[in-house]
C-alpha cells in the first residue's frame, strides 16, 4: 500500500518543477516541456485518487489529458516553426509582436 | 514497507531528478532526452498504481510521439541557435519562489487531508470487467462516449491547424 499523501506530494513536486521550467526558462522548447510536465503531474494525481477511491473514472481522465497534450504539442511546435521562420530565434523574449 | 512502496519511492525520486534536469539543462536536446526518461519512470509509477493501460499509453504517446515530435522541431531550427538563449538570474529566482510557494500550499493540503490513506490496491471496476484495459474500454465506449468523440474532433482540428501553421508561405 503506497500512502496517498506521498503520491500527491510527488505529483505536486512534479507540477512545481514544470511550473518553474515554464516560468524561468527563455528557450521556447523548454517552456513547452515544462507545460508537458505540469500536465503529467495532474495525471499522477488522477491515477493516485483513482487507486485510492477504487474508481476507474480517474484513469479515463488522463487519457483525455494526454489527447489534449498531444494536440497542444503539435499546434505549439507548429507555431514555434512559424515564428522561427519570421524572427530566426527561439528566445521567448523576442516573440513580442503582439505586445503593446 | 512493501516492495511496491520501495519501488514507488525509487521511480518517483528518479523521475523527479530527471524532470529537474529537463528544466535546468542548457541544450534543449538534452532536456528532451531527460523528458523521455522522466516519462518512462512515470510509467513505472502508473504500473505500481495498477494503471497498466495508462503506463503503455504514456510510453507510446508521450515518450514516442510528443517528445519525438519535439526532437524533430529542435533539429529543424538551428541547433546552435536553440542552445544560445541567455538566462537571467532574477527571473529564475522569482520563478523558483512562485513554484515553491505553490508546492507548499498544495503539499500542506495533501498532508492535512490525505495523510494515513492508502492507494495501490486493484480498482473494483477493473476486477468486474476482467482487467484494467477492459474496464477502461468498457467505460470509455459507454459512459464517456461523448467526451471521446469530442477528443477525436479536437485532434482533427489540432492536426489541420498544425499543418496550416507550419506550411511554407511560398507554397500558398
Amino acid at each position: 500500500m503506497i500512502p496517498l499523501s506521498h503520491i500527491l506530494i510527488y505529483s505536486f513536486l512534479m507540477f512545481a518543477i514544470g511550473l518553474f521550467g515554464a516560468l524561468a526558462r527563455r528557450n521556447v522548447f523548454i517552456v513547452l516541456m515544462g507545460i508537458e510536465l505540469m500536465l503529467n503531474a495532474v495525471n499522477i494525481a488522477f491515477v493516485g485518487f483513482s487507486s485510492h477511491l477504487g474508481n476507474i473514472a480517474g484513469q479515463i481522465m488522463p487519457i483525455f489529458v494526454i489527447t489534449v497534450a498531444a494536440g497542444e504539442a503539435a499546434v505549439g511546435l507548429a507555431i514555434v516553426v512559424a515564428i522561427f521562420r519570421n524572427r530566426l530565434t527561439v528566445n521567448i523574449d523576442s516573440f513580442n509582436l503582439l505586445k503593446w | 514497507m512493501g516492495s511496491a512502496q520501495v519501488f514507488f519511492y525509487i521511480f518517483a525520486g528518479l523521475s523527479l531528478l530527471f524532470s529537474l534536469l529537463v528544466v535546468t539543462r542548457r541544450n534543449p536536446v538534452h532536456s528532451a532526452i531527460c523528458l523521455i526518461i522522466t516519462f518512462f519512470f512515470m510509467a513505472g509509477v502508473f504500473v505500481l498504481l495498477k494503471a497498466e493501460l495508462l503506463a503503455a499509453v504514456q510510453v507510446l504517446v508521450y515518450a514516442g510521439g510528443v517528445v519525438g515530435l519535439m526532437l524533430y522541431v529542435i533539429m529543424l531550427v538551428k541547433a546552435d541557435e536553440a542552445s544560445q538563449v541567455k538566462q537571467s538570474l532574477g527571473q529564475m529566482v522569482v520563478a523558483a519562489f512562485v513554484a515553491l510557494l505553490l508546492f507548499l500550499q498544495l503539499g500542506a493540503v495533501a498532508y492535512i487531508y490525505f495523510s494515513g490513506k492508502g492507494a495501490g490496491a486493484a480498482v473494483a471496476e477493473a476486477i468486474r470487467y476482467g482487467g484494467n484495459t477492459e474496464g477502461i474500454g468498457a467505460l470509455l465506449y459507454t459512459k464517456y462516449l461523448f467526451p471521446f468523440e469530442v477528443a477525436s474532433v479536437l485532434l482533427l482540428a489540432a492536426m489541420v491547424g498544425a499543418i496550416v501553421l507550419a506550411k511554407n508561405r511560398l507554397e500558398r
